[in-house]
């Protein structure tokens, strides 16, 4: 799997759940009605520079707290393609691989990246390249990439069932 | 092979012969737990899986929690889909005014035992720990997996070990000794990890204050945080489980990844100042911050336990002019013990507002919301800014004796100045 766009950055560590889709949007359950609520308690202006081609670039401990699910669905629905940080608070990192989102870790990566940078994830190749600068990164775990290739935990389950 | 408990409890629940950290294996799961947040958006999952029913009605349960009372016709509906979906589901459901707080529900009903896997549409799923279980908070799409299948991924934990050495006093709770244990590892500190509870000052905490601390090991980073169940355990479980179930705890040579050592008998009462359950410090060190809202509440901290602390300071004073207090009972059981018990005349008599058990205002739900440059002080376990709901409010967590005190003084305050220390 190999995913190319440009990086949206999200500059500091320890962004929460709370911030990227705050409490009281968690009364909304289509997906679609999530994505205007995206980062509200972060930077509103951040929504505008998504699209289909959005790599998030993110610092340490990224999506920190809540359970929420409401975050990657709204990430999704509003273009994200991948995301590249220091690191990744557990919950989220399950959210995002479930629902066929990947993310890695790659301070390097990250420390490289300006806005707008372009970013190649190469997951097959295990290297991030930003404008031009390879950095590697570790395997993601067999598990997990299976998961991804797949498209989220929910086509997973299903070709399982089917094999 | 020596293990840690965490360890103990997955291999129990996996079809694996051997597990170490690292290895990502499917757990079988007791219960399945979600809410009217969490819930609703897994029933999608779950129809997309293709499973129209859950693998074992008896095994799933569903708490009206977060948007309750509903606040406008958007919760309302949320509140009705979770309605539908457990009916038509056949399984347990806890309506508004029936149950309260989904996780204190679940420990005071007995749907949690030692040595299990419960997993929760909600982070702080975590705290089940407290009773010896392995309490996993999940977002929406495990939920419907689990909820389908009864079964989860996990990667299996390394464990942290927590020892608290002495005995906690004075003002000191539950609350205390966890935000002691976030201060010396960080927020991401215990990330891949449980966080396993241990020595003699944990032992000699109540279920309660042991609530208190396992609830907040999501707070560090954590899988989950555990207390090895022990006769405790068993006089809260003898009245409320009738299943068999047996103590486990980590062998003593199993391999941790890390010792950290808490000694109560130096430890005094602490807050997380504005904006992360990380920014510890001491009490006394944020005294005279000047408070204008006061919430005793949270799915750990609306106990009896919480309930007793605030309401020992509370009693025979009034609110400061500059302060409200809101006060929620974590369960509908609690709420009626508080009233049996005097505790919401006090609060009301103080000038304090009683809501009906709900998650509301911890996360900006509604119930409590402050304003844009006040203050608040809860025994709730999140301070991230605009958490309860305004950016520019600051939330400042700290335990119920400090909280009610800075109710009466409006201000942060030594809970000393206001009552004699508990022996």
């Amino acid at each position: 799997m190999r995913l190319s766009g440009r990086a949206v950055l999200v500059g500091s560590d320890n962004v929460d759940t709370d911030v990227l889709y705050p409490g009281s949007f968690l009364n909304i359950e289509d997906p679609e009605l999530m994505s205007p609520h995206l980062f509200e308690g972060l930077d509103p202006g951040l929504r505008d520079e998504l699209g289909p081609d959005t790599i998030l670039v993110v610092g340490e401990n990224f999506g920190t707290g809540s359970s929420r699910e409401h975050v990657p669905l709204a990430m999704k629905a509003s273009g994200v393609s991948c995301l590249v940080g220091k690191s990744f608070a557990r919950i989220f990192r399950r959210n995002c691989l479930n629902l066929g989102l990947p993310l890695v870790d790659c301070p390097a990566a990250v420390a490289r990246c300006a806005t707008r940078s372009d970013v190649v994830v190469d997951l097959d190749g295990g290297v991030v390249v930003v404008d031009g600068d390879s950095f590697e990164i570790a395997p993601m775990p067999d598990f997990m990439r299976k998961m991804v290739d797949a498209g989220g935990l929910i086509p997973w389950l299903r070709s399982e069932a089917a094999s | 092979v020596p293990h840690t408990l965490a360890e103990k409890i997955l291999l129990a629940h996996a079809e694996v012969d051997e597990l170490s950290p690292g290895d990502i294996v499917m757990v079988r799961v007791d219960t399945v737990m979600a809410n009217d947040v969490s819930g609703p958006v897994a029933f999608r999952q779950m129809e997309k899986i293709g499973a129209s029913r859950v693998f074992d009605p008896s095994r799933v349960v569903m708490v009206a929690d977060h948007f309750v009372p509903a606040k406008d016709a958007r919760s309302a509906a949320l509140q009705k889909r979770l309605k539908d979906w457990a009916t038509d589901q056949g399984v347990a459901f806890y309506d508004q005014g029936r149950g309260g707080i989904e996780h204190m529900v679940l420990a005071e009903d007995g749907w949690i035992v030692p040595g299990e896997v419960i997993v929760g549409g909600d982070s702080h799923t975590c705290t089940y720990g407290a009773l010896g279980a392995f309490g996993s908070g999940l977002g929406s799409t495990d939920i419907a997996a689990a909820l389908a299948n009864g079964e989860f991924w996990q990667p299996v934990p390394a464990t942290i070990r927590v020892r608290f050495d002495g005995e906690k006093r004075g003002f000191v709770s539950g609350k205390d000794l966890i935000l002691a244990v976030i201060a010396e590892i960080g927020v991401a500190g215990a990330t891949n990890a449980v966080l396993e509870f241990v020595g003699e000052g944990s032992r000699s905490l109540t279920i309660d204050e042991r609530m208190a601390v396992a609830n907040m090991a999501v707070e560090a980073g954590a899988e989950t945080g555990l207390f090895a169940a022990d006769e405790l355990t068993r006089a809260y479980l003898a009245d409320r489980v009738t299943r068999e179930w047996s103590a486990m705890a980590s062998d003593e040579d199993a391999e941790i990844a890390r010792e950290i050592v808490i000694d109560l008998d130096g430890l005094g009462p602490l807050v997380a100042a504005p904006h992360s359950p990380g920014n510890v410090m001491a009490l006394a060190d944020a005294a005279g911050t000047p408070v204008e809202q006061v919430y005793i509440g949270n799915c750990a901290n609306g106990t009896m336990t919480d309930l007793r602390q605030a309401a020992a300071v509370l009693r025979g004073r009034s609110v400061h002019p500059r302060s409200r207090v809101v006060v929620v009972p974590a369960t509908q059981a609690i709420y009626r013990e508080a009233m049996r018990e005097g505790l919401l005349e006090v609060f009301a008599a103080a000038g304090a507002m009683v809501s009906t058990p709900t998650c509301g205002a911890c996360f900006g739900g509604g119930m409590g919301v402050p304003a844009a440059g006040e203050t608040a002080v809860t025994t709730t376990n999140r301070n991230f800014k605009g958490r309860m709901g305004s950016p520019d409010a600051r939330v400042y967590l700290a335990n119920a004796y400090a909280a009610a005190a800075a109710a009466v003084a409006g201000e942060l305050i030594d809970p000393g100045e206001l009552i004699e220390a508990p022996a």
